[in-house]
């Protein structure tokens, strides 16, 4: 963290109503995307049995225990883009979860744990959702992240779901969550999926844009990995594996496979992109298991929030119950911790 | 390191497993495996140095109660309805896993290994294959007509998987219905005692089952045992060697499952992450202390700096380390020694180094993953099993380039292949010579699918149905062989009507004897049938040139076509078939009409196998997961032959055939009684479509020839059936290059015996096909 301005997952020492100084992705050099380079999409590999196997070795070769286990959880709890998808969200229902993204954890717990307060990565919603959210999280340093252009499907007029994007960043988005036309990489139509997204990140402006390849829909970990790459090379500022609504989500192959683009993209531009496993991400250990593929495939800089968030809802109790039992060393229940 | 500190660093912290059950076990042992007053030696611990436990020196006489223990339950055991020896496999395959955390702990403390590898890999298989086994005992007496458990087993085991080997050794020993005596490794006997009060608690009958722990003079006291039926071995292809030749001509079954350098295939169109993780499966898992570890990495020219590249970025993030942490990817290794002895061999390199820079923990059994590249195939790094956590790597141009620089190698134990391209990886998987193949994959293992090598390192397979055939002898005894009685030079000779003088077949043409030097061969009536060459070691030298020339086309040409063959040959010969009756009856004295009656016989053995040629079915093998395993039957490649004298034609197409049917290319020394009898086969041969040099025909005395082939490095295999006893000869000469050998006592030429030369005369080779989307 000391090599960062202001340390983002924390609380700012002094409320900024813009809240830009706090968004984390000011810490590095936005990827400003590269001309789609069809080669290289198209030399992308992906064996699906031998990533299954390095997936199913991650849990099993990194163990955390002890004081390890409650300081990377309550760093898990920095890296959560806290979300309500939900035709019934009401402004109320923000505002609550925005109050849980403020302080995510028991003070109490923090306090035996010797942990300054924290605070959730961004909270996550849908447009309308913007104003309220911006409202309740002023003066915090958290950013509003809004999915856009069509969410889920990704299907409404290309025009709409630019001007969704365009709407959502003047009602104070800091992030915008794209879904990708997954019909052009089930048709191998990368030019058209480069030149889509593209237009996405120009639409975003300043916002940064996490690209949903809504993975559960793409059948293959070779498109996937296609699709990673394309997406990067579009500009995209993280990568991101699901809505959340697709029949599944995040999962530790895909991840690895799109965590191996983000390396080798980098590897070839300098650019960093992050990662975010979005859906299904329910509990503590998972979150830990997440989180040792990003430190043994990218390295420690993709377990901050600028460069690392889990979409998850229901990830956040399952800490708070962990630290509290590492606290007390009795089992905890989800009343004892507020609601989001 | 306090919560915030660790919440900046985002390090990983200690992960340790307790030793306390296993210590406590010691301890309940007063740390001592020995009778009151006998020899004893340390097994240390090799991550601390500690001593964990004084262990007896097994002397001779421990060897012999062991054994003559063993000899004494046999009968019972092997009476056992195979239902009750599966109950206690079942029994001991459970009790593995009730105990898995200890053993463990156990074998971590006791080797160095991860815990993580002790725990997810060692000791499930283990109970795998007791589970496994417990089905073969369940299944014999159906499955298995006509098949006998061998007698008293001696088993010697290396300490880098010791009870993991021990289950592949003792599972199928017992469910077949042996007795064993087992000698684990001096480094680390703990686990198989652990084991021995496991198989008490299963119900084994006593004397069953004996652990006998010591250094090699115990092992090699096994060996040598004369009241041992058969030796298992898994070890270095030195002491496979010495086994080899200590037991030559004792008449012991015997499987060894040696060392390796096993070829590491990297093609310009693999998933080149993954194959760097299965790099890290391969040459890192145990420290690369694995006897089919991947250390010779074969990678693509276009390609090799990137797999470098992100070899060396995959190498910084392994942890070196506390064996008992859970969190650690390589522990100690087996022995300080053995550490020194590895470090040595990097340190004489002229390859580019690159040392990983992980942090090493104290103690002088730790070292760091390194990658020697740049090297050419003759380096000694690239020929040299090295046994530790040492990756060489090499370049290749082209899938053909590729294969023959992986078969550049003593070795034949496994290989492993990188591509996306199936065409291209079962082309390599079938022309790999290892008795292992994993297709974008890397050491995977199962008790349903064979593992064993070709070449020196070793033979025999363990696992599978095909891993039975090492437990088990034929119920019935086949009757002996029996040397014949040439006519001798008459007081009174009649010349022949016309001199006749018989050659060698090499390579398809007629060939004289290089020496000059032939024999009468005469008939009963005293007539001069004829010579027949005497060869020497030169004609032997040529004739098996010309097999190996011929055999891989031979092999290529497919099942349906060799059929084909093999009934032409079986035509041409009916057309002769008077004619060979008469010759049989006038050189062996035979009746006309029990000559006439042996060529029918041979004319249906020939029918046997050209039927055989397209119907010895590999198999796929029911492992766990999404993955093929495809036993492949592959032909052993050239072997050399003594053929029996009686009876004398249809003996020499009883083992010619198989060999034939098989696609192997034969070099057989014939009859030394009845030469003329394979001279005038030869005939029929080349008139019969079989390419030149498939079959190759000498005579002479096969007690000079059959060891120089035996010792003949360029020979996959060696069968007698001799009139005289050549085994020891044989079986010594054979430890050369370690060719599988087979020395039958008697045999039944009534029959084909279509099991036993199917399997003599091929080698499984198991191919994994993980597969998915």
């Amino acid at each position: 963290m000391t090599s960062h301005a202001k340390p983002a997952g924390t609380v700012p020492a002094a409320a900024d109503p813009a809240g830009t100084a706090a968004l984390p992705q000011l810490a590095h050099a936005r990827n400003p995307g590269m001309a789609l380079d069809l080669d290289w999409v198209a030399s992308a590999r992906a064996n699906s049995s031998a990533i299954a196997r390095r997936a199913a070795q991650i849990p099993a070769r990194r163990s955390l225990k002890g004081d390890w286990q409650a300081a990377w959880l309550a760093r898990a709890a920095t890296l959560i883009d806290l979300t309500t998808l939900s035709g019934d969200d009401t402004p109320g229902r923000v505002r609550r979860l925005c109050a849980k993204a403020r302080q995510p954890v028991r003070a109490d717990l923090l306090e035996a744990l010797g942990l300054p307060a924290i605070t959730t990565g961004a909270v996550c919603v849908y447009h309308e959702m913007i104003a309220p959210a911006v409202e309740a999280l002023a003066g915090s340093g958290i950013p509003v992240a809004a999915v856009s252009t069509g969410f889920p499907a990704g299907l409404s007029p290309f025009a709409l779901r630019l001007k969704e994007i365009e709407a959502s960043v003047a009602a104070g988005a800091a992030e915008i969550d794209i879904v990708i036309s997954r019909r052009h990489v089930l048709t191998g139509n990368w030019q058209a999926l480069y030149d889509e997204t593209r237009a996405m990140r120009e639409a975003c402006g300043p916002a940064h844009m996490k690209a949903i390849l809504a993975t559960g829909e793409l059948g293959t970990l070779q498109n996937v990995a296609r699709a990673s790459l394309v997406a990067m090379m579009a500009g995209a500022d993280f990568i991101k594996t699901s809505t959340g609504k697709e029949g599944v989500n995040a999962t530790l192959p895909v991840s690895l496979v799109m965590t191996r683009a983000i390396r080798a993209y980098r590897g070839a531009t300098g650019h960093k992109v992050g990662y975010k496993p979005a859906g299904g991400i329910s509990k503590a250990k998972d979150a830990l298991s997440y989180m040792a593929l990003m430190k043994e495939e990218l390295g420690d800089e993709w377990l901050r929030p600028e460069l690392f968030r889990f979409g998850a809802s229901s990830l956040l109790g399952d800490i708070e119950r962990q630290l509290e039992h590492h606290v007390t060393g009795a089992y905890s229940a989800s009343w004892r911790h507020a609601m989001g | 390191m306090t919560v915030r500190e660790i919440f900046e660093t985002m390090d990983y912290g200690p992960a340790p497993e307790s030793a306390a059950e296993a210590l406590a076990w010691l301890d309940g042992h007063g740390r001592r495996f020995a009778a009151a007053g006998a020899e004893t030696f340390e097994t240390r611990n090799p991550a601390t140095g500690a001593r964990l436990a004084e262990v007896a020196q097994g002397s001779a006489a421990d060897v012999d109660a062991a054994v003559a223990a063993a000899r004494a339950a046999f009968p019972g055991w092997a009476a056992m309805p195979g239902h009750r020896r599966a109950r206690i496999l079942y029994a001991m395959a459970r009790l593995i896993q009730k105990h898995a955390r200890t053993l463990a702990v156990l074998e971590t403390l006791d080797t160095g290994k991860p815990v993580r590898e002790s725990r997810d890999a060692d000791i499930p298989l283990a109970a795998r294959h007791f589970y496994y086994h417990a089905g073969m005992a369940q299944l014999m007496a159906e499955e298995l007509p006509g098949r006998a458990p061998l007698g008293v087993c001696g088993q010697i085991i290396p300490w880098n998987f010791p009870l993991l080997m021990l289950a592949w050794k003792v599972a199928p020993a017992l469910a077949m219905g042996n007795a064993v005596v087992l000698k684990p490794a001096e480094w680390t006997p703990l686990t198989a005692l652990y084991f021995a009060e496991i198989a008490a608690e299963a119900g084994l009958p006593e004397g069953v089952l004996s652990i006998v722990t010591g250094d090699g003079s115990t092992g090699a006291a096994l060996a040598a045992h004369p009241g041992v039926d058969k030796i298992a071995f898994t070890g270095s292809t030195e002491v496979g060697r010495a086994i080899r030749k200590a037991t030559a001509g004792q008449g012991k079954a015997l499987t060894l499952e040696l060392g390796g350098k096993s070829p590491f295939i990297v093609a310009e169109d693999a998933d080149l992450d993954s194959a760097v993780e299965g790099l890290v499966d391969s040459i890192w898992f145990n420290g690369g202390q694995v006897c089919c570890a991947g250390s010779r990495l074969i990678v693509q020219e276009g390609i090799a700096e990137d797999v470098h590249a992100r070899l060396r970025t995959r190498m910084k993030t392994l942890r070196v380390g506390d064996p008992l942490d859970k969190c650690v990817d390589l522990g100690a290794m087996a022995d300080p020694a053995h550490r020194a002895r590895v470090a040595a061999m990097v340190a004489g390199t002229g390859g580019e180094v690159f040392t990983a820079p992980c942090a090493l923990p104290e103690g002088d059994a730790f070292m760091a993953p390194v990658l020697v590249s740049g090297l050419e195939p003759a380096d000694p790094l690239m020929q040299e099993e090295i046994f530790g956590p040492v990756l060489v790597s090499t370049t290749y141009r082209t899938p053909g380039e590729a294969v023959q620089i992986a078969n550049a190698t003593r070795y034949g134990l496994a290989a492993s292949v990188w591509t996306e391209n199936v065409n291209v990886a079962l082309d390599m998987a079938a022309k790999l010579a290892a008795g292992v193949v994993w297709v974008n994959g890397a050491n995977m293992f199962d008790a349903a699918a064979g593992f064993g090598g070709m070449k020196e390192s070793g033979f025999g397979r363990e696992g599978g149905w095909e891993g039975l055939r090492a437990y088990t002898r034929a119920t019935e005894e086949a009757p002996a062989l029996t040397a014949g009685a040439p006519v001798a030079r008459p007081g009174a000779p009649r010349p022949p009507e016309l001199d006749r003088t018989a050659k060698f077949y090499i390579g398809g043409k007629q060939a004289r004897p290089d020496g000059g030097q032939s024999r009468a061969v005469w008939a009963t009536d005293g007539r001069l049938l004829g010579h027949a060459g005497i060869a020497g070691r030169k004609d032997l030298r040529n004739a098996v040139e010309a097999a190996r020339a011929a055999q891989p086309g031979w092999a290529a040409a497919g099942g349906a076509l060799r059929a084909q063959v093999l009934y032409f040959l079986a035509e041409n010969l009916s057309a002769r078939g008077p004619e060979f009756a008469v010759r049989l009856a006038e050189q062996t004295g035979a009746e006309i009409a029990a000559a006439a009656a042996e060529v029918e016989a041979s004319l249906e053995r020939l029918f046997t196998w050209a039927a055989w040629a397209d119907k010895q079915d590999g198999a796929v093998k029911p492992v766990p997961g999404k993955a093929l395993a495809v036993a492949l039957r592959q032909p052993a490649g050239v072997i050399g032959m003594a053929l029996p004298d009686a009876p004398a034609l249809l003996g020499l197409v009883s083992c010619i055939a198989p060999a034939l049917a098989t696609g192997n290319a034969v070099v057989a020394a014939a009859s030394a009684a009845y030469p003329l009898i394979a001279a005038e086969f030869c005939q029929i041969l080349d008139t019969s479509d079989v390419p030149g040099g498939t079959v190759n025909m000498v005579s002479g005395d096969p007690a000079q020839l059959m060891p120089v082939l035996a010792q003949h490095a360029d020979l996959d295999a060696v069968w007698s059936f001799a009139g005289q006893d050549l085994s020891e000869a044989i079986e010594a000469g054979a430890a050369g290059n370690l060719k599988r050998s087979w020395c039958p006592r008697g045999m039944d030429w009534g029959r084909s015996n279509a099991a036993e030369f199917l399997e003599a005369a091929t080698e499984v080779k198991t191919v994994w096909l993980p597969y998915g989307a």
